[in-house]
C-alpha cells in the first residue's frame, strides 16, 4: 500500500481552480481517490455537483480523461468505455492497461443512475464505482434522494409544522450492490484518510466491478461551517451512524470499531439540517435515531461475525 | 450580428463558433488554473513553520490542495486557490496549533 | 452475392460485414432479431465486436456514445418506446458529434400499445441532429446501413436508417450483397476526432456550457449539419461507382412529364410504383417522388423535383398531432413556399400503427387528386386520412 510518502509526490489530478463550495467534502473525496488510484485512469461522472464545479467551458479540473454525457447514465457510460477498451485492446490498437472509475453522487447512484447502475454491475464491466454521498440532490439545490437519513431536512422533505422532514429513513446501497455478489465493495469517509486510500488500492487489485461509498458531508446542505467538514465525517464514523467497513469475496469485515461510541446527537447537533429535531416536540424522533443506528450497526456485527466464519 | 464589444470579444476566450472544438470537448487541461478561486476568501489561514510537525493533516484534507508540499514537508498555503475554508486550521491537533483563521484583508 | 433475408436479416448481415468494435443494444419489437441475429454472430466468433447487452434503450445509446468517445465504432438498433427512451441521448450524442450508426425499425408510439409500422418514432426524433434516411426495402437497408457509417464518420454526425416495421423488417427479399473485404475497404478504419482512452492526451468531455458560449457551439453543430448533404452525396456516389448500385436522396419515378404526383417515405414507395404503373396504363399520367433523406432537409432535391408539379399528395405514415397536417406536408410546404410555382399540396395520412396500404388506395388518391384540378385552392380540403373508419 502506498505510504503517506508516496502520496504527498503524486500529482495533483484534480487541479485546484474548481469552483466547489469552500470545505466541500465531495471534491475532498475525488482528489483523495485520484491520489491513492492506480495509473493511467479513463473517467465517466454523471450530471451533478462534481460535474458542474469541475466542468465548466472551457475549464476542467480533471487531469485524466473525464466523460460526462447525461444524469442517470454514470455507469452505462463507463460499461461502453471498457467495452471500447476491452476490444481495441484484444485488436492491439491498445497495450496499456487503463483502470475505470465512476464518480457518482447519491443522486446518479442511488435513484435515477441505480438502474444503470445495477445493469453495469451485472454484466461484470471492469470498473470502480465510488459514490460520493452527500445525501440529497445538492447542485439542484438540497432535495431529498434514497440516500437522506430519516428526518433530515431538504427542500423536498422540509420540516414544517406536520412532518418532521424526510420519513422514510435511507436505502443501504451497499446492501443492494453486495446482492450482486460483487468481489468488493467497502464504506469509508474522508476524514479516514488512510482507510479511503487502502480501500481504493483494494478496490483496484480486484477486475471488478468493484463499489465504494464514500460519506461527503456538504457545508451547505447539511448547514454546518466549511471548516467542520472533517469532524463531522469523523463523527459520522465514531457515532456508529456510517460503520467503516468492506465486504470482500463474501466476507464482512468492520474496519473500525469505535471503543467509546458517541451517541448520535453529537453528530445531530453540529448540522443545521437535523436542528429541528431537538425541538422539545421532536425529542422522540431523537430517540428513535438513535435505536435506528444501533440497530442497523447490531445488524452489520451480526453479518461480519457469521461471514467471518 | 453580436452585442458583444469587440474589447469583449477579445476578452472573451470565443472568437467565433468557426473554432471551436466539436462537441465542447475541452483540451486545455491547465487554463482552469486562471480561475484564482483565492479571491473568495473572507478568513485566510496563516501557517506556522516553527510549530508545523508535518503530520500532514491539513493537506489530506484541503479540498483545493491548496497545502504546499516541497520534499516531503510543509512549505505554505498556496494563497491563489485557498478559499478560507478553515478545514486546515481546525484539523491541525489542538495541541500544535500550527495554522490559526485571521481576517482576510482586502 | 444473391442472398434471401428479411429486412432485420439484410441489417444484421450489414452489420456483420461492417463488424463494428462496439455493439450496445436492448431487444425491442420488431427490431429484436436484428439483436439476437447480431448475438449469434458473436456467438460464434465471425466477428469481433463487443456486445453489450444493456439494460435499457437509453443504456444502449450511452454505452454507444461512451464508446465511439472511446475511440471505437458503436452501432445499434430500436424502434418505437426503445427510441423514445433514448430520446434525451440522441440529443448528446449529436452535440458530441459522434459518428454512430443507429438502425430503427420504425413502429409506431404508445398509447395505446402498437408494435406495428408507422413513421412517428423516427419522426419523433427529427430535431435531434441525427442525419435520418429512410429505406424502402432490405436492398436499401443493406446498401444504406453499409454508407451510414461513412457518411457518420465523414460528417460526424450520428446517422439513423430506418425500415419500415413487420412489413420490411419480416418480410423474405431477394438481395445483392457485397464480399466482406468489399464492405470493409468502401468503409475503411474508424478515425476518431478524439479519444478519451488516450490517456496520454486526456480530455474533458460533455462539460457544462454557460450561455457565453453554448450557443456558438450550436451554431457549429447546425453548421456540421448543413455540410451533411454533401456527404451524403459523395458517399452515394462512391458507392454507385464502386458497386454500380444506385442510392437516391429523392428518387423519381415516371415523374418526367407527370404534373400530379405523389411523395412518400418507406415501403409505401413499392405500394405506390405499382398504383402508378397500373394509372400509367389507363392513360394517366401520374409518378411518384420517394424521397429517402428526411434529415437534413433536401431542400435543393424537392425545389427541383416538384417544379412541374401541379398536383402533389403529401402521404405520410404519421399523424403530427399539429392541428395542420403532418411533419412531411408541412416541411415541403415550407421548402416550396418562396418558389415562383407552387403545387396544390394535400396531406394524406394513412397506415397508422400498421394499417395497410393498398395499390388500390394510392391508385384512388391519384384520381382524387386528379380531379382537383380545375377546382379552387381555398375550396379543396387539405387533410385527408386514407381508409380510417
Amino acid at each position: 500500500m502506498k505510504n503517506i510518502k508516496d502520496l504527498l509526490k503524486e500529482e495533483e489530478l484534480f487541479s485546484s481552480g474548481h469552483r466547489a463550495c469552500a470545505g466541500c467534502g465531495e471534491v475532498l473525496a475525488v482528489r483523495q481517490v485520484l491520489l491513492a488510484s492506480k495509473k493511467p485512469i479513463a473517467c465517466a461522472m454523471p450530471t451533478g455537483c462534481l460535474e458542474i464545479v469541475s466542468t465548466i467551458f472551457p475549464h476542467t479540473a480533471w487531469q485524466v480523461s473525464m466523460f460526462h454525457s447525461a444524469f442517470e447514465n454514470a455507469a452505462a457510460t463507463i460499461s461502453g468505455m471498457e467495452a471500447a477498451y476491452r476490444v481495441l485492446s484484444r485488436k492491439g490498437k491498445i497495450n496499456k492497461k487503463i483502470y475505470f472509475i465512476v464518480f457518482g453522487g447519491d443522486g446518479g447512484t442511488y435513484d435515477i443512475g441505480f438502474q444503470a447502475l445495477s445493469g453495469a454491475i451485472e454484466r461484470r464491466h471492469s470498473f470502480l464505482y465510488v459514490c460520493t454521498d452527500n445525501q440529497a440532490y445538492m447542485n439542484t439545490g438540497i432535495q431529498r434522494s434514497s440516500a437522506t437519513p430519516q428526518f433530515a431536512h431538504t427542500t423536498t422533505s422540509p420540516k414544517g409544522e406536520k412532518l418532521p422532514g424526510k420519513l422514510q429513513p435511507r436505502k443501504d446501497i451497499m446492501e443492494i450492490v453486495i446482492a450482486h455478489e460483487v468481489p468488493y465493495a467497502a464504506q469509508t469517509t474522508v476524514a479516514f484518510f488512510h482507510d479511503l486510500i487502502r480501500k481504493v488500492e483494494k478496490a483496484q487489485s480486484y477486475e471488478g466491478p468493484t463499489f465504494i461509498n464514500i460519506l461527503v458531508p456538504c457545508p451547505l446542505g447539511w448547514g454546518h461551517l466549511p471548516s467542520l467538514t472533517i469532524e463531522i465525517s469523523r463523527l459520522a464514523v465514531e457515532t456508529n451512524f456510517w460503520p467503516l467497513y468492506e465486504y470482500e469475496n463474501g466476507v464482512y469485515r468492520l474496519n473500525y470499531r469505535p471503543s467509546e461510541p458517541k451517541p448520535i446527537i453529537e453528530w445531530l447537533k453540529l448540522q443545521g439540517r437535523f436542528a429541528h429535531l431537538f425541538e422539545e416536540k421532536n425529542k422522540h424522533l431523537l430517540e428513535e435515531f438513535q435505536r435506528y443506528v444501533d440497530e442497523k450497526y447490531q445488524k452489520l456485527l451480526k453479518k461480519c461475525e457469521v461471514s467471518g466464519k | 450580428m453580436s452585442s458583444y464589444s469587440n474589447e469583449e470579444k477579445k476578452e472573451c476566450f470565443i472568437i467565433s463558433w468557426k473554432n471551436l472544438t466539436q462537441g465542447a470537448l475541452i483540451r486545455d487541461l491547465k487554463r482552469i488554473r486562471e480561475n484564482k478561486t483565492g479571491s473568495w476568501r473572507s478568513l485566510k489561514p496563516i501557517w506556522n513553520k516553527e510549530k508545523c510537525i508535518n503530520c500532514y493533516r491539513c493537506w489530506m484534507h484541503c479540498p483545493d490542495a491548496a497545502i504546499i508540499i516541497k520534499n516531503d514537508k510543509v512549505v505554505g498555503i498556496n494563497y491563489d486557490y485557498c478559499k478560507g475554508c478553515g478545514i486546515c486550521a481546525h484539523e491541525c491537533p489542538r495541541k500544535i496549533q500550527a495554522i490559526i483563521m485571521v481576517r482576510e484583508e482586502k | 452475392m444473391i442472398l434471401a433475408k428479411t429486412g432485420n436479416e439484410a441489417i444484421a448481415y450489414a452489420m456483420k460485414q461492417i463488424n463494428p468494435d462496439v455493439v450496445a443494444a436492448y431487444p425491442i419489437t420488431p427490431s429484436t432479431e436484428i439483436v439476437q441475429i447480431f448475438s449469434s454472430y458473436v456467438a460464434d466468433g465471425v466477428i469481433d465486436t463487443e456486445f453489450v447487452a444493456v439494460e435499457s434503450e437509453h443504456s444502449a445509446m450511452s454505452a454507444c456514445i461512451a464508446a465511439a468517445a472511446s475511440g471505437a465504432r458503436a452501432m445499434t438498433a430500436t424502434s418505437s418506446q426503445g427510441l423514445a427512451l433514448m430520446h434525451e441521448m440522441l440529443f448528446i450524442a449529436s452535440g458530441l458529434r459522434l459518428p454512430i450508426v443507429l438502425c430503427v425499425v420504425n413502429r409506431s408510439l404508445s398509447s395505446p400499445l402498437n408494435i406495428h409500422c408507422d413513421h412517428t418514432d423516427s419522426i419523433a426524433s427529427r430535431d435531434s441532429g441525427w442525419i435520418q434516411i429512410f429505406c424502402e426495402d432490405a436492398q436499401e437497408a443493406y446498401d444504406t446501413t453499409i454508407c451510414a457509417v461513412k457518411i457518420a464518420e465523414k460528417a460526424f454526425l450520428p446517422v439513423m436508417v430506418t425500415i419500415d416495421g413487420f412489413i420490411i423488417s419480416h418480410c423474405m427479399q431477394k438481395i445483392e450483397v457485397l464480399s466482406d473485404e468489399e464492405v470493409k475497404s468502401f468503409i475503411g478504419e474508424y478515425k476518431p476526432n478524439y479519444n478519451l482512452l488516450d490517456v496520454d492526451n486526456p480530455i474533458t468531455l460533455g462539460p457544462a456550457c454557460l450561455p457565453d458560449s453554448f450557443f456558438e457551439h450550436k451554431r457549429a453543430q447546425a453548421e456540421a449539419m448543413n455540410q451533411a448533404l454533401n456527404y451524403i452525396e459523395e458517399v452515394f456516389k462512391e458507392y454507385k461507382e464502386r458497386f454500380n448500385r444506385e442510392l437516391f436522396i429523392l428518387e423519381e419515378y415516371q415523374t418526367n412529364d407527370a404534373e400530379t404526383a405523389v411523395i412518400c417515405m418507406g415501403s409505401t414507395a413499392g405500394t405506390a410504383k405499382i398504383a402508378v404503373d397500373s394509372l400509367r396504363n389507363k392513360g394517366y399520367k401520374v409518378g411518384l417522388f420517394k424521397l429517402r433523406v428526411f434529415r437534413p432537409i433536401v431542400a435543393k432535391y424537392l425545389q427541383r423535383a416538384l417544379k412541374n408539379v401541379k398536383i402533389l399528395g403529401i402521404l405520410e405514415r404519421m399523424e403530427g398531432l399539429s392541428a395542420f397536417g403532418g411533419p412531411l406536408f408541412n416541411e415541403i410546404r415550407s421548402v416550396l413556399y418562396d418558389e415562383v410555382q407552387r403545387p396544390l399540396t394535400i396531406s394524406y395520412v394513412y397506415g397508422l400503427g400498421g394499417r395497410e396500404i393498398t395499390p388500390e388506395e394510392i391508385e384512388e388518391v391519384f384520381l382524387e387528386l386528379l380531379s382537383l384540378k380545375d377546382k379552387k385552392r381555398e375550396d379543396i380540403e387539405k387533410f385527408k386520412y386514407i381508409n380510417v373508419r
